[in-house]
Order: C-alpha cells, then structure tokens, then sequence
C-alpha cells in the first residue's frame, strides 16, 4: 500500500517550509548566532506567568466557552477601542491558537472552490499554504523595495480578477518590517470597498511600531465590515509559546468562524487565557519597554547595513531588517549558506518569503545587544571576505 | 538635555558600562557631540557616580562574605544620623549603608574575606561608636539577585534557531 498516495494532493504538493529546510542546516552549527528567529528574545514578563501559575494553583484546569472567556474578551474590547479605535461587540471576538490558527479560520470559512485570495509578498510563509489548504487560489502581490515594500494600490488592481474574494494584509510586516500608515492605507480602503473584497487583517506586529502608532484598516469608516482582524499576545507580551491570539470580524463572519473553531478546536487553552488577560491589563509598560529596546537594536542594525553599502530600507515595525544583498554578487541562499558555515551567523534567506524577497535576507533584532554586535561584526568581516574574492578586472 | 534622552542614556549605561558613546548615538538616533555633552554633564552633576562591574563573588575564586547589619543609634543634637553614619560609611569594608524607618536606624551592607572579619569589625569598629546602641548581624548565605542582575540560574534562551 502506498501511503503517500492515501494523502490529500494539497498536502502532498505543498512543499515543505523553506525555513524548516534551513532550519536544519542552522542546527549543525550549534555554535551558530542566529538572526533567524521570528520571536521576541525577551521571556514573557514575570507577572503574566505568574498570573498563569497561579491560575493553576487555583485549579483553573477546564475548558473555557468556546469563544473565550467572557472576561478575556471583554478586556480585549477595552483594548482594540482604546489602542486602535475599534469597536466589537462582545459576540464579535473570539480566543484562538494564536493568530495562526485565527488565520485559518479566517480562510476556511471564506473559500469556495476556485476563489482567488491575494497575498502581497513578502510575507509571512503561512499564508500561502493555509489559503491552498482551505481550497482557494493564493494569487502572490509583489511588493518592491524601492517602495519600502509598501502595498500599491495599482499592483492589487493588476490582480484582480472576478473570483478575488479577499486580501490578505500584514502591517507591520513580517519580513520586511514595512508599515502602512493611514495615507497608505486609504487607496486601498477605497479599493476593497469598490470591489467589496474582504480583508484578513494580521495586525500582530501592531504594538511594535518605531515612529506613529499603528493604524488598523479596520478604524476606516465603514471599513470593520470588510475586516476580519487577527491579532495575538505572542509579538507584543513575548508570549509564543502560550499559543494564544483572537480573531474580531462582524458578527455575521464571526458566527460562521465559530463553529470551525468549536469543532476544531474547543477553545484555546485556559492557562494561556488568564495570562493573555493579566497582560492586556497590566502588561502594556513592559510592552513598550521592550519595543523601545527593539527600536534602539534596529537603528544599530541598520546603520551596520547601510555602512556594508548594502541597500537597507528603514523598518518601521516589527522586529526585522530585510536589506538587499545583491552588492555581494550571492544570491541569498548562498549568501546565508555561506555566512552560516564561514562566520557561524544564521539569517533567512529573503524568498522563503515570496519570489520579491529574492536577494534579501531577514535578520531578526529581537536579539541581544550582545550579540547583535558579534553577529554585525562577522557580517561585516564575511561581506569584506567576498569583495576581496570577486574577480577584478583588469583594463588597458 | 531632555528628561528623556537622559534616561535613555543613563540606562544604556546601568545595563553596559562599556558601551560606546557611538553606539549610544546611533541607537537612540542622536548624534555622537549631544551624547558626548551629555554623559560629561552627567558625570560632573555626579548622576553617574562610576562605572563599575558587577561581579558574582560566589563564583570567583577568592569568595567574599556578606553581611547585613541592623544598627540602633542614638541621633546626635545638630547632626540628626549623618555623622554617625559617615563614621560607619568611611570604612572601606562598608558596601552600603541607608538610614531606615522602623525597628531600627541605619542598614549597614558588609563584604570582607572570611566570616572572622566581619565579627571583628562588629566588635572592634561598629559596636564601641558612641551612639551606636545595638547591633544585629545577618549573614547572607546566597545571593540570587543583585543590582537588578538575576545571580541564580539566569532564564535560558529557549528558542529554536530558525521560526517563520
Ligand atoms: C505575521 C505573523 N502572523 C502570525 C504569526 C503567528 O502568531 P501566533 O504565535 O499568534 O500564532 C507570526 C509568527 O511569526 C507572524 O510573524
């Protein structure tokens, strides 16, 4: 019996994650500094473990509603009207696996056979595979660096077609670190509301931003119909491996997302609840401690690449730099190949990202100062290694 | 100077003693001159009093041993606690000393070589000062955090290498 063959096709003709394959290669250095990591390096603050701990101490131990617990919910309605001026009614929020599985749901109960979603590119490398998984058509939107890997207006309407049902937006960005600001955002406000499109909208990066304060799509007027906003603790708290985020969508997309949820997933687990919970209420300080301590890393990160000569667009949120590499004369598998068995430093090759991440490469700065500075000082050293290989030529 | 590039510098600082001031500058955007100015200010203002190194003795090879001492004084006319204090701060085994509210007056911080040391300045320096009252000696068995600086088992990086 073949049992590769008793597999879905989708599944089967998905390749497996760019990342995982380099992941390995990382894993054979076990020296290595890695700049490869998509998550805070800070521990979640000791008061919202602690909030976690003590719930188990009180037996919290059950399963929560379906949606939530009403008191998570609440607190998180405080927060999406007080941080970003967005109003959901108690019945329109829901606690989900993190943003990942909120994501999911948000694709599974929109597709139909055939529906083409768009995703502008570079992105976050779930989007693609989880949009084929739920049946749809993934239609890539590059996105270019001479635009600060903004999303044009004029490059989403290129994609149209009568079957798009929806776009997938991520701001900030996870790789490129862009942001869209309220200026950026209304063309293609006006875009989805001509076209009555829906927008899954992963505002997980939302809290990291380095200059104005984020702007959900969603706060447009008339917009929160159009929206369903997915968002987590993970970024923003340094909570990953709690696995808790939500998913807030008008009532109507909402009820339809519930029951995927409450047959796939009962509820998100109680512990992570409580402690999503103590952080929204009491976490924020330590929120904006750590993203000032991410600002001050990402100017050092920056200038390192701009002083390499290396094309480097200022990020403006999240916790990456996506600088070109193409000055090197590598392409950037082997730039980050070559970098990791030569000077021990792991960065993600740009096109796991998407085809526009080609000659790019991801750094993450959610790390330490320390070695955020030995890993820039053996960049350097690596780049000054390759100028002195390249062939020079001779004229005369 | 703003309140709050003094800040950001000041702790910068209290996290690395050994920073750059150019690394400074480009990490909070300023340029190197405004830092120079700055941190000089500060020095002479003595907000930045030194630049020290906090070292966890317990595991050097010469050890140390810490005491805390409870000290009950008489306050003198015309110089409340200050004077009495000072005789106990000037010397130099004294790591740190706070005039308290509650059961008793001064908190005295000792580090010296061995536990015999720290009995012979309490019988020989502190004790026979005049105002000094009474005197009770704790000594710290285990230091898990000093300074802000976890000494115990710091948390682990336990990520993976690579995550999406
Ligand atoms: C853009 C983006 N969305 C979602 C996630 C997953 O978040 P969660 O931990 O809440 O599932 C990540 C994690 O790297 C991310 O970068």
């Amino acid at each position: 019996m073949n049992l590769e063959e008793k597999c879905s096709p989708i599944v089967r003709n998905m390749p497996p994650s760019g990342i995982r394959r380099f992941f390995d290669l990382v894993n054979s250095k076990p020296d290595a500094i890695s700049l490869g990591v998509g998550e805070p390096d800070f521990i979640t603050p000791w008061h919202i473990r602690e909030a976690g701990v003590a719930s188990l101490e009180r037996g919290m131990t059950s399963y929560t509603s379906n949606q939530g617990m009403p008191e998570l919910i609440e607190t998180i309605r405080h927060y999406l009207q007080s941080q970003f001026t967005l109003s959901y009614e108690q019945t329109e929020v829901m606690i989900t696996f993190g943003a990942s599985e909120a994501i999911d749901l948000a694709l599974r109960t929109l597709i139909c056979p055939g529906d083409e979603i768009l995703v502008p590119e570079p992105c976050y490398v779930s989007y693609i595979p989880c949009v084929q998984l739920a049946g749809g058509n993934p239609v890539p939107v590059p996105t270019k660096a001479d635009h600060g890997f903004k999303l044009k207006v004029e490059d989403l309407e290129r994609a149209l077609t009568p079957n798009t049902k929806a776009i997938i937006l991520c701001y900030p960005n996870n790789p490129t670190g862009a942001i869209m600001n309220k200026e950026d955002l209304a063309p293609i406000v006006e875009f989805v509301k001509k076209h009555e499109l829906i927008v899954i909208s992963d505002e997980i990066y939302g809290e990291l931003t380095y200059g104005n304060k984020h702007t959900s799509i969603a706060s447009f007027p008339g917009m929160k119909e159009h929206t369903i906003l997915v968002s987590g603790f993970s970024k923003a708290f340094a909570m990953t491996g709690w696995r808790v985020g939500y998913v807030a969508a008008p009532l109507p997309l909402a009820q339809q997302m519930l029951k995927i949820h409450q047959y796939t997933a009962l509820c998100a687990s109680i512990t992570s609840q409580v402690a999503a919970r103590e952080a929204l209420l009491h976490g924020l300080p330590e929120c904006e401690a750590m993203a000032s301590q991410y600002d001050r890393r990402r100017r050092l990160v920056v200038k390192a690449f701009q002083d390499l000569g290396f094309t480097c667009h200022e990020p403006q949120g999240a916790f990456y730099v996506f600088p070109s590499i193409e000055s090197t004369g590598l392409d950037a598998h082997t730039f980050a190949e070559q970098l990791l068995l030569e000077e021990s430093v792991a960065v993600v090759p740009g096109d796991v990202f998407g085809q526009s991440g080609t000659d790019h490469i991801r750094c993450s700065y959610a790390t330490s100062l320390e070695s955020l500075g030995e890993a820039l000082n053996r960049i350097e050293r690596f780049v000054k290694k390759q100028k002195n290989k390249q062939p020079i030529h001779h004229h005369g | 100077m703003s309140a709050k590039l003094e800040h950001a510098v000041l702790s910068l600082l209290e996290e690395n003693a050994r920073i750059e001031l150019d690394q400074i500058a480009t990490m909070l955007d300023e340029d190197k001159e405004i830092i120079i100015q700055i941190v000089d200010e500060l020095e002479k203002k003595g907000v930045i009093v030194k630049y020290g190194t906090l070292i966890n003795w317990q595991k050097a090879s010469t050890k140390k041993v810490a005491a805390l001492i409870d000290v009950k004084v008489t306050p003198q006319r015309g110089h409340g606690f200050d004077a009495i204090a000072k005789r106990i701060y000037l010397f130099p085994e004294v790591r740190s000393v706070y005039l308290m509210s509650g059961s008793y007056d001064l908190s005295v911080a000792l580090e010296v070589d061995s536990m015999e040391a720290v009995g012979k300045f309490v019988t020989e320096k502190l004790a026979p000062i005049d105002s000094v009252v009474s005197t009770m000696t704790h000594f710290v068995m285990k230091k898990y955090k000093e300074d802000g600086v976890i000494l115990d088992e710091p948390e682990k990086d336990e990520r993976l290498v690579i995550t999406p």
